[in-house]
């Protein structure tokens, strides 16, 4: 019985470390390339469900999530365009000021587009009732959709990054611009691709976990704090680290609803977070913009 | 956050004379019409913008039309206390329609008392008008009467160890206050009770704290999108025991929400969902049936009780004001001596000591079945 109880415990701290993970993917693609956290990241989330929603009844379910990826990508492109391509030498300060202001401006489109209501996409397997069952825990059968989609991407990320040339160029701008274009580098394009890439990445997330979650044009801003908490304890930049941080993170909150009273599930991860920035200012694996971002 | 005064130009260009803004009443609603309580204010803010229009297109109230200022506080009460300010000290409103939530009720309860406005609010919890405030009136149900059905509906389904679960707003808050004071004398122990947030994604390991401690009945209370999660999560985990849900369940967007996960849930109503099936005879079917075929019409979407809490406002002040003049003083005298007034929520019978007219016959005790609305029983 006990086991069992620790088991489904553990299977929510999953689900929920799932949907961290899958929103602090993005945050590290772009941090990646230009040494910012785009604090719209969690609107790229947002978009992706609502987007998927709203085509869902025009074209069959795997279509709508494919296309509501490619148009969240092209919006990210747009905005990247709009907003920051043309900056010469933006500082850390000035991006993060205009990715705030980016979340704002989607956020409101979101609702002059869609209203206030909360949607929903179809569970992708079976229904909101349908569970399966593994030693006595039982979960829905899409957290297997989350958890598989993060899995798949972070590898698919990791050798993007490590592997192919492009992906080489954007770590090369990461590391120093001014080497980087040097080398022949087209350096604003990099980070447009940065942009592109994780506003895929967050609408594929907001498609997998539309279903659990729901959509909403608010829900943005509560998915990215959890987001970047998870992305500052696995090391900023590093996609394998956020899915295992994630899962920590996730564990932990489940955990302690077990113990304690769940009012304090939040208060938990606002902890942790706090702990890390104080003892490690820099992040477990981060870099010195990371700790500038941090605080003093 | 907007502010949605499209009725309010609506109203002066069918005046279309050039005193026509004078002679206009200005009544103000502080609404959450977007952000997590948008499935009340939403329906509420539109419910209004619709009766305004019908009242005005019949020449208003002896020759006078209202004109509607309507505030968007996306559910936050620092919100709500600098838009109730802006109404009584700028505006200078005759009375204020809302909040939606009770927490922001309580926020501006106050501000409604020292100016002397007419605050007529669109939220459940009993504070608002126990203690009784000389200016505050609502038109919900009450939690406390809530509590009590869903306790007898439990004793009758032979069922008596509830879990409780409720959302971290004012509405959960003084639901889960309710709930624990009226279990004792009705024979309902509360072995777990436990706050969750209104904008959680997930609750898979809050319905299994309850599943683990062997609870007979689970009562959700909530008026979040959230409150649909709780159900979905509960179901996936295996956990069967009958749900009970508040009078904030009171919109089909929550039962859509949840899925085939909602069905078999109970829930203390007003008859506004179930207007279709009510007998002829009822006193409430005309008014229910008029409302909702005039808002579906107009919205494309289904009505809620929520929306149905604005509509009783409305009607309140309005037939009050048709009474005795837009008078302040008078017009909440005529509020507080009006009897047998039929309306959405029930019908009303206010007293100085009763600012909502609303006992436990308001409630009808409603279940889902295939994904609708249904009188519990048929």
């Amino acid at each position: 019985m006990l086991s069992g109880l620790l088991l489904q415990y553990l299977v929510a701290g999953l689900t929920y470390g799932t949907i961290y993970a899958a929103v602090a993917i993005g945050f590290n693609i772009i941090y990646n390339t230009t040494g910012i956290i785009n604090f719209a990241q969690g609107e790229f989330v947002m978009l992706g469900g609502m987007i998927a929603v709203s085509l869902n009844g025009l074209l069959p379910l795997p279509a709508a999530v494919l296309a509501a990826v490619a148009v969240t990508m092209a919006v990210g492109a747009l905005i990247e365009m709009t907003f920051i391509r043309w900056l010469s030498r933006p500082s850390v300060l000035r991006m993060i000021i205009i990715t705030i202001g980016i979340s704002i401006l989607v956020r409101e489109a979101a609702l002059l587009l869609w209203g206030e209501k909360v949607r929903s996409l179809p569970y992708f397997t079976g229904s909101e009732i349908s569970s399966l069952s593994l030693g006595g825990a039982r979960f829905s059968p899409q957290v297997l959709w989350a958890l598989g989609t993060c899995a798949v991407v972070v590898v698919l990320l990791n050798a993007f990054f490590k592997i192919t040339m492009l992906g080489r160029r954007m770590r090369a701008c990461a590391q120093n611009r001014d080497a980087a274009a040097l080398c022949g580098i087209s350096t604003r394009n990099m980070i447009t691709l940065s942009f592109v890439l994780s506003a895929g990445i967050g609408a594929l997330a907001g498609c997998v976990v539309c279903p659990i979650t729901y959509t909403q044009y608010g829900m943005g801003a509560g998915l990215a704090i959890k987001g970047f908490t998870v992305a500052i304890l696995g090391g900023l930049g590093n996609s394998m680290a956020a899915v295992g941080a994630g899962f920590v993170l996730g564990i932990l909150e489940s955990l302690s609803i077990w113990v304690l009273p769940t009012a304090y599930k939040d208060a938990i991860s606002v902890s942790i977070l706090l702990g890390i920035l104080f003892l490690r200012p820099s992040g477990l694996f981060g870099g010195r913009e990371a700790s500038r971002l941090a605080g003093p | 956050m907007k502010s949605l005064t499209s009725i309010a130009l609506a109203a002066l260009a069918m005046a279309a004379s050039p005193a026509g803004a004078a002679e206009t009443i200005k009544v103000g609603a502080v609404l959450a019409v977007t952000g997590p309580a948008s499935f009340l204010g939403a329906p509420e803010a539109r419910t209004l913008q619709l009766l305004a229009e019908e009242l005005n297109a019949k020449g208003g109230i002896g020759g006078r039309k209202i004109q509607l200022v309507i505030k968007d506080t996306a559910a936050s009460s620092e919100k709500a206390v600098s838009f109730a300010k802006q109404l009584i000290e700028e505006e200078k409103v005759f009375a204020i329609i809302g909040p939606s939530t009770s927490g922001e009720t309580m926020a501006i309860k106050n501000l409604a008392e020292e100016s002397k406005t007419l605050l007529l609010s669109c939220a459940a919890a009993e504070v608002i008008v126990n203690p009784v405030a000389r200016w505050v009136f609502k038109t919900p149900q009450k939690d406390s009467d809530a509590v009590i059905r869903i306790f007898q509906q439990m004793k009758k389904m032979g069922l008596s160890r509830a879990g409780v679960v409720t959302s971290n707003t004012g509405f959960g808050k003084a639901g889960k206050e309710q709930l624990e004071k009226l279990a004792p004398g009705h024979g309902i122990r509360i072995v777990v009770s436990e706050v969750y947030d209104k904008a959680a994604t997930d609750l898979t390991a809050e319905v299994t704290k309850l599943k683990a401690a062997g609870v007979d009945a689970v009562i959700n209370w909530s008026i979040e999108p959230a409150q649909s999660i709780v159900i979905k999560n509960a179901r996936q985990i295996g956990f069967k025991v009958p749900i009970f849900q508040s009078h904030g369940f009171g919109n089909i967007g929550y039962v859509k929400a949840a899925g085939a996960a909602a069905e078999g849930v109970v829930f203390p109503a007003g008859r506004l969902l179930v207007a279709d099936v009510l007998p002829d005879t009822h006193p409430q079917k005309a008014v229910l049936l008029a409302y909702k075929k005039d808002y579906e019409a107009r919205y494309k979407e289904d009505v809620s009780t929520f929306g149905g809490h604005a509509y009783d406002a409305f009607l309140i002040l309005t037939k009050a004001i048709q009474q005795v003049g837009p008078d302040r003083e008078k017009v909440r005298t005529a509020i507080e001596n009006m009897k047998g007034l039929v309306g959405t929520a029930g019908v009303f019978n206010f007293s100085a000591t009763d600012h909502n007219g609303l006992g436990l016959d308001a409630f009808e005790m409603l279940t889902v079945k295939d994904g609708r609305f249904v009188p519990l029983g048929s």
